[in-house]
């Protein structure tokens, strides 16, 4: 039996058994099954993978019927860090009539709502110069970010200096004072954004400092889909587990603290959300296959539950893609056409 | 970069080269799951669901109805002038299509 090449969940290459290839296949997919209490995948859907990983070609795509549609985060972001240097209208216009996509991310290079509260006015004008001379549908994105909330770069107690000391109440209660304040700002900074003609909002990375993260977006969506019956919110979400870092916060009676994207995904969809990003981290220390694995069982579990839109999170260190700024393509294409074909995904 | 680029030619529906921009439009107005969305599309634009991602059949139809060409000809509906013709074809509220017509004078209409 041919040797398989594949790679790690950093990017560097391995060879495999067949029997190698399963053995991660399966471990890949009891991981996920126990720890999100999810069915693992069927023999079916272990074979399919199999074939794909076993597949000597370079390049994988989807058969054809079964392509989604795409949506972004941090779209501007990519060409700065690539030192391109175009504007960010620029780079849209280079997304849209280069790189085939089917929507468009306008953001700041900061990427949280926080710091673009005080220049929205500069970015209203620009979005209406986008949607000027576009196209494809423009979201405008952010993430709610609330380790901004806290001392020194905010105006609340830090709690990961007030938990060591056993100051429990007092983290607790910065946690709950910064969820207020954040809400107010993605409220403020994507009404504007609305307001200048924006087709939908992606709220980004939501639960990056743990539970009080993901309850300020919860709450941001609940009110942004209240005062704007016909907004589009993308809840993108930052790990598929929610960090406890208050532990004790609960949306709609839910505690949220070490939900899984199939449950997170409800509350998503009662605060008004009109597409879901779910989010599995990739391991750097276990294979491909067995990232991928993983990561499609707790999508599948996600995407059989949802009433709404499932676009995963497919970049850099998530959704099996390599933890590296050079997905390479061998193991990207596999896992892009593996996680749309077996979850049947509406977009990535 | 990388990343953006091996998914769009691996399993996305090419944007504007195709009907991509359309099918997100319904995700993003109606909360269309992709069948669904796809299917709407497709019959609106009076073709099969597989159409929806050729590229050369996809560039005619999008010429004949006004939807914003990849490499628009002189005289060609471009930008907001598409989203007004998108808007209209696929029976949805485009935010930026109503706004700008909300900053037009009566008159104007």
């Amino acid at each position: 039996m041919a040797s398989i090449q594949t790679r790690f969940g950093d990017g560097s290459p391995v060879t495999m058994s067949r029997g190698e290839l399963r053995q991660d296949l399966e471990e890949g997919t009891a991981d996920a099954a126990e720890r999100g209490s999810v069915a693992p995948l069927t023999e079916d859907d272990l074979r399919r993978l199999e074939d794909i990983f076993a597949s000597p070609h370079r390049f994988l795509g989807v058969e054809p019927g079964r392509e989604i549609v795409l949506s972004y985060d941090g779209t501007p972001l990519k060409m700065k860090r690539a030192q391109v240097n175009v504007d960010r209208l620029q780079s849209l216009q280079i997304y849209e009539k280069l790189m085939g996509a089917d929507t468009l991310e306008m953001g700041h290079v900061d990427y949280s709502f926080k710091p673009v509260k005080p220049i929205v006015t500069f970015e209203q004008p620009l979005m209406e110069q986008v949607l000027s001379v576009t196209t494809a549908p423009v979201f405008y994105g952010a993430m709610p970010n609330l380790g901004l909330y806290s001392q020194p770069d905010g105006p609340f107690p830090n709690p990961a200096e007030l938990m060591p000391r056993g100051q429990i109440k007092e983290a607790q209660e910065s946690y709950e004072a910064a969820v207020e304040e954040a809400v107010k700002d993605i409220v403020y900074v994507c009404g504007a954004l609305y307001e200048s003609g924006a087709d939908a909002i992606i709220l980004d990375t939501v639960g990056a400092a743990g539970d009080a993260d993901v309850l300020a977006g919860l709450k941001a969506t609940e009110i942004l889909t209240e005062k704007y019956p016909g907004i589009c919110v993308e809840l993108g979400m930052a790990s598929e587990f929610i960090l406890g870092m208050h532990s004790g916060l609960s949306y709609k009676g839910v505690r949220l603290a070490g939900l899984y994207p199939h449950d997170q995904l409800k509350l998503a969809q009662q605060a008004g959300a009109r597409i879901f990003g779910p989010v599995c981290n990739t391991n750097s220390g276990k294979s491909t296959p067995w990232n991928l694995s993983r990561a499609i069982t707790f999508m599948k579990a996600c995407c059989e539950e949802a009433d709404i839109p499932i676009h995963v999170n497919m970049g850099m260190g998530v959704g099996a893609m390599t933890v590296h700024d050079h997905p390479p393509l061998d193991v990207a294409s596999r896992a892009s056409k593996a996680m749309v074909e077996i979850c049947r995904l509406d977009g990535l | 970069m990388g990343m953006a680029i091996t998914h769009a030619i691996a399993s996305g529906m090419g944007g504007m080269r195709a009907a991509g921009d359309l099918v997100a439009r319904m995700q993003i107005a109606r909360g269309m799951k992709i069948d669904e969305a796809k299917a709407h599309v497709a019959g609106k634009l009076k073709c099969s669901v597989s159409d929806l991602t050729d590229p050369i059949l996809m560039n005619e139809a999008r010429d004949e109805l006004g939807l914003g060409l990849l490499h628009p000809y002189g005289g060609s509906p471009k930008c907001m002038e598409a989203k007004f013709n998108i808007a209209e074809l696929l029976e949805i509220d485009v935010n930026c299509v109503q706004r700008f017509r909300s900053h037009l004078s009566a008159s104007n209409l």
